[in-house]
């Protein structure tokens, strides 16, 4: 051996204390000093919970696991972890061995071989936190179908890139079953592996939480119930149950390190009430429920709570008096909604009497969620003296009457003094059973005269510095829809909307007047269509008055012996149009090409023309009567969808708008879905029988950041489709003349493709009115 | 006349006054005054007006108005028999005739244009003229006129013209407040008082809601329906839901919340 080189010395010779040990790590065959070093403990550990056959088993899973060449960290991890796998899985280990090992063997198989160990590593904190075998297994497909998907090949047909995602995802999945179930955790991976397949920093930075998408997926799948889902449903509980109509807050409970040192706590300031952003369901209460429980719980102390000065009380006193007040606004709460007390006392722990031993350990809290317990629920079956004569206090206080909180601190600090003990100041405090998480933190119940060294400067009101004033509209987001996943993006589309920029208003007239020969064929049309507000309708059996040529003609009849027509009479009724309608016009850069290269060409742009065709249908609309706006847009990635306001439906038809119009522009890309859903909120708010969103557009939906063939136009049929939903019919009048392969599946039946451009002023208005006749 | 007599109320409705709106409208009458009763849909408009009725012992004629009443559905028409045509008295017109207090239910849900027919007989002339009959009917002594309208859900399509306003006195009626709604509904029903006021604190429940998503809140009328099926034996929070939440929402949010009230007024 030459020198330079440490000597390796083969643990294989290495001795066991137990013959059977020295068996297994005869037939283990390894050479691993740190292996040899646990052998023993592992084994001791793996045979309380396997028998003899499935040792055996073990240990030739475990010898494969030595032999793969990737040094001594996966067989550490394997023999430390594994029996605590099996145990938290709850089978029997022959049900689970061969398909972990088959995923092991997978592994090796190809490039990935390196994510073996975090693998092994993390494998008993996801058992633990899967409730069967199942699971598990589900889990194991996840990881595999992971890997599949993201190792890379440079031919194609060989993979020969490790997959860049899969060592992260095993790194935090403890942490993300911690938070999704299995279905929302392939839903998550799903959505990694979709999006950022092709870009392997990028799936890094999404597998290891690090980017703000991973997030937002993360947050849509958690499982229990997510604040964003039941806001609408909390404020209305605040307004209709307690007449508050305080702002919620959520705060984010997802960030936790899986220390979990310090957990985040209800609370209400002036800013508003801050809530947690997800509930689960515990002990049969709903997460909705405990969301109930928190809000009901901070709005009595917004009624009934008055702050107490709290410089001269010790950190147990004013715990005590926290117990006690809570109590009693629970009390009170009780009494205004007495269907509570079920959903305080099924969150309301129950400390065992003799949980907590005062020789060794400090057990002020204990004895304080007892008498909490106790003054809330007439069945708490406490037998100590102190604690029910204070029980008893409690009640007197409250007859018939609110109290107050000086009067519960009263009590509560006559019940720290009786119930002193020296061993309340131990350090180790007793905490099972004693946290009683519907309850906020109570910072409102406290003032201080003297403020403490720790002055809160950042609690200073920030003024906008002058000149901060917003110029635009903050921008709205919008989801896209992702056809492959068949889920929505969210958040992925920034809108911003403006005013339209203005012209000259003459240009507009002008345009009128060189279609006047039109526009007087359309006021023809127009005057038929126009609602005749009172309509007649004859022969009917009961109406408003006698029709007398019916009548005289029914009488005729019945005189000469002929059975009468009973239907003599006449009604009216209100024949009028309530129909509105939104023109949104694609302002994409194609729109600055020239019309009929063929020589035929007017020399017009088509932007041109839709100027045309826009003014001459505003006007057409506006002799009609219904209300309508009109709206651009143009895209430059997600991130910059411009929605430019043209015309409102309150503003009239004047010269402001026609400048907008006349300044109109073209640029950019078409994200069509996102402006379509903007349009649409709009229009969804208007009253009307009929809503129309008419949509005109020279391409297919394009832009510059999606390269994936037909992401958008699958996105825009979602966002017509949403737009069904809520009663706007959306009508697609295309310039592109090989529109029919796409605008069909976008839009359904509705839709029209103009060959001759050059005749778009004229048919854009007569379309219309075809349309809302 | 018989024809008076089938339009007096006889027994006496229950009513229970929230102020002074009883000696007011006595004193409107012996004026004979027009009046308006103002207030959301089941607070008792109705049943204030009947029971003035029966305090005076005056004849009612009620008519519910709807959108395609036209005019000669409150003046009259011809119809015809075998003799020609023959003119039907509207209910308007009989009551001017016969000297009754003529009550228009919910007079915003008539168009505008047929509501201007009541306006010779609100002021000082107090004449009904028929053109189509040519007949000119001076109102009996005792005639008086009563519009009730809902302001809540009025959109601006459904609104009173200003020259029909300004022809009655008003009153402004409003839910009792609690004590007094669950005395009422008690005494409706005969159900305990004690139930009788958790209905109400739902109903209260539900009016905070008003505005946000509900346009009216539960009236008293539907607190009496859910207190008249307990009484039927219904379990309260069944009641509850049948009588007081189904009906007047169908937003899943608002039903869940109200329904989260129930259970939490009914423990």
């Amino acid at each position: 051996m030459a020198t330079g080189f440490r000597p390796v010395t083969d643990a294989r010779q290495r001795q066991m204390a137990h013959p059977q040990a020295q068996a297994w790590w005869q037939a283990l065959d390894c050479g691993f000093a740190p292996v040899a070093d646990v052998f023993e403990e592992c084994l001791y550990e793996a045979l309380s919970s396997f028998s003899k056959p499935q040792m055996e088993a073990f240990i030739e899973a475990a010898r494969y696991i030595g032999k793969l060449g990737r040094g001594p960290e996966p067989l550490l991890a394997f023999l430390e972890e594994w029996p605590a796998v099996v145990a938290a899985a709850g089978v029997d280990q022959q049900d689970l061995l061969p398909s972990v090992m088959s995923a092991i063997r997978a592994m090796q198989q190809s490039p990935n071989s390196k994510a073996i160990t975090p693998f092994l590593q993390t494998l008993a904190a996801v058992a633990r936190r899967l409730p069967s075998a199942d699971q598990l297994r589900i889990y194991l497909d996840i990881a595999q179908d992971l890997m599949a998907r993201s190792s890379g090949s440079i031919h194609g047909h060989h993979t020969t890139f490790p997959s860049p995602a899969l060592p992260e995802f095993f790194a935090q999945a403890p942490r993300l079953l911690g938070l999704l179930s299995t279905t929302g955790l392939r839903n998550w991976t799903e959505y990694g592996i979709r999006n950022y397949a092709n870009h392997p920093e990028r799936q890094v930075d999404y597998f290891s939480l690090q980017s703000a998408d991973s997030h937002a997926v993360l947050q849509r799948e958690r499982h229990g119930t997510l604040f964003a889902d039941v806001e609408r449903q909390l404020d209305l509980y605040l307004r209709a149950l307690w007449r508050d109509s305080e702002q919620l807050v959520p705060y984010s409970t997802a960030q936790l390190t899986s220390g979990e040192l310090r957990k985040p706590v209800p609370y209400y300031d002036h800013l508003g009430i801050r809530v947690p952003d997800v509930f689960d369901d515990v002990r049969g209460v709903t997460g909705l429920d405990r969301y109930r429980a928190v809000l009901a719980h901070m709005v009595g102390h917004r009624r009934w709570s008055q702050a107490q000065i709290a410089d001269n009380w010790s950190p147990f006193q004013r715990m005590a008096v926290e117990f006690f007040e809570d109590c009693r606004i629970e009390t009170l709460l009780m009494r205004e909604y007495p269907g509570l007390s079920r959903i305080f006392l099924a969150l309301h722990p129950r400390p065992q009497e003799a949980a907590c031993d005062p020789q060794t350990t400090s057990c002020l809290r204990h004895r304080l969620a007892m008498l909490s317990r106790a003054l809330l629920d007439p069945a708490h079956g406490y037998g100590e003296p102190v604690l029910l004569d204070f029980v008893r206090r409690f009640h007197q206080m409250l007859t018939g009457r609110e109290s107050s909180t000086a009067e519960s601190a009263a009590l509560a600090l006559a019940y720290v003094t009786q119930t002193r003990r020296q061993s309340d100041q131990l350090a180790k405090i007793h905490f099972d059973d004693t946290v009683i998480d519907y309850r906020d933190d109570n910072r409102q119940l406290w003032k201080f005269i003297e403020q403490g060294d720790e002055e809160e400067a950042f609690d200073e009101e920030r003024r906008p510095e002058p000149g901060e004033e917003l110029h635009g509209l903050p921008p709205r987001r919008y989801p896209e829809w992702d056809f492959a996943s068949q889920t929505y993006r969210p958040d992925w589309v920034s809108v911003y909307e403006a005013m339209h920029a203005s012209g000259n208003p003459a240009e507009i007239d002008r345009l009128l007047a060189k279609h006047a020969a039109l526009a007087k064929q359309l006021k023809r049309l127009l005057d038929l269509l126009k609602p005749q507000d009172k309509v007649r309708i004859r022969y009917q059996e009961e109406g408003s008055e006698l029709d007398l040529d019916v009548a005289v003609g029914s009488l005729i009849d019945f005189k000469s012996g002929a059975t009468p027509d009973p239907r003599i009479n006449m009604s009216h009724r209100t024949d009028g149009r309530n129909i509105q309608v939104l023109l949104l016009l694609d302002l994409s850069a194609s729109l600055n090409e020239r019309v009929g290269a063929d020589g035929t060409a007017s020399g017009q742009t088509v932007l041109e023309l839709s100027q045309e065709a826009v003014s001459l249908l505003a006007w057409a609309i506006d002799c009609l009567g219904d209300p309508y706006a009109i709206a651009g847009f143009h895209s430059n990635t997600r991130h910059e969808v411009r929605y430019q306001h043209i015309k409102g439906f309150s503003e009239r038809w004047d010269d402001t708008v026609k400048a907008r119009l006349a300044a109109m522009e073209a640029g950019y890309s078409t994200r069509m879905g996102a402006a379509l859903r903007h349009a649409g909120h709009y229009l969804s708010h208007r009253q009307a029988d009929k809503k129309i969103l008419l949509l005109l557009t020279d391409g297919e939906p394009a832009d510059i950041d999606v390269s994936e063939p037909g992401h958008l136009r699958a996105d825009a049929r979602k966002a017509v489709e949403e737009l069904a939903a809520v009663g706007v019919t959306t009508f697609c009048l295309s310039l592109d003349p090989r529109a029919d392969d796409y605008v069909r599946d976008i839009f359904g039946k509705r839709w029209r493709v103009l060959d001759r451009i050059e005749r778009l002023p004229e048919t854009l208005p007569s379309l219309y009115l075809e349309l809302t006749r | 006349m018989s024809n008076k007599e089938q339009f007096l109320v006889r027994a006496e409705p229950y009513y229970e006054a929230q102020g002074k709106e009883v000696a007011l409208y006595e004193a409107a009458y012996h004026a004979r005054l027009p009046v308006m009763v103002k207030g959301p849909t089941g607070c008792g408009k109705s049943r204030f007006v009947e029971y003035m009725a029966w305090k005076l012992g005056k004849p009612l004629i009620t008519v519910a108005c709807n959108e395609d009443m036209t005019a000669s559905d409150l003046v009259g028409r011809y119809l015809l028999d075998a003799n020609g045509t023959r003119w039907l008295d509207g209910p308007l017109t009989t009551a001017a005739r016969i000297g009754a207090i003529c009550y228009l239910d919910e007079i915003v849900e008539a168009r505008q244009d047929t509501t201007v027919v009541i306006h010779p007989l609100t002021d000082h002339r107090r004449v009904l003229p028929l053109d189509k009959k040519g007949e000119l009917i001076e109102a009996h002594a005792d005639f008086q006129l009563v519009i009730s309208y809902n302001p809540g859900y009025q959109s601006l399509m459904k609104d009173l013209k200003q020259s029909t306003k300004q022809r009655f006195t008003a009153f402004d009626f409003d839910y009792p407040e609690a004590s007094l709604e669950a005395r009422i509904v008690a005494r409706e029903t005969g159900i305990e008082e004690a139930v009788a006021s958790q209905l109400v604190k739902l109903g209260q429940v539900a009016r905070n809601l008003k505005g946000h998503g509900l346009d009216e809140g539960i009236s008293t009328r539907l607190v009496v329906y859910a207190a008249t099926l307990i009484r039927r034996g219904v379990a309260p929070t069944d009641a509850c839901r049948m009588a007081m939440v189904r009906p007047i929402t169908d937003d899943a949010d608002i039903r869940a919340t109200l329904d989260h009230a129930i259970d939490a007024v009914f423990a």
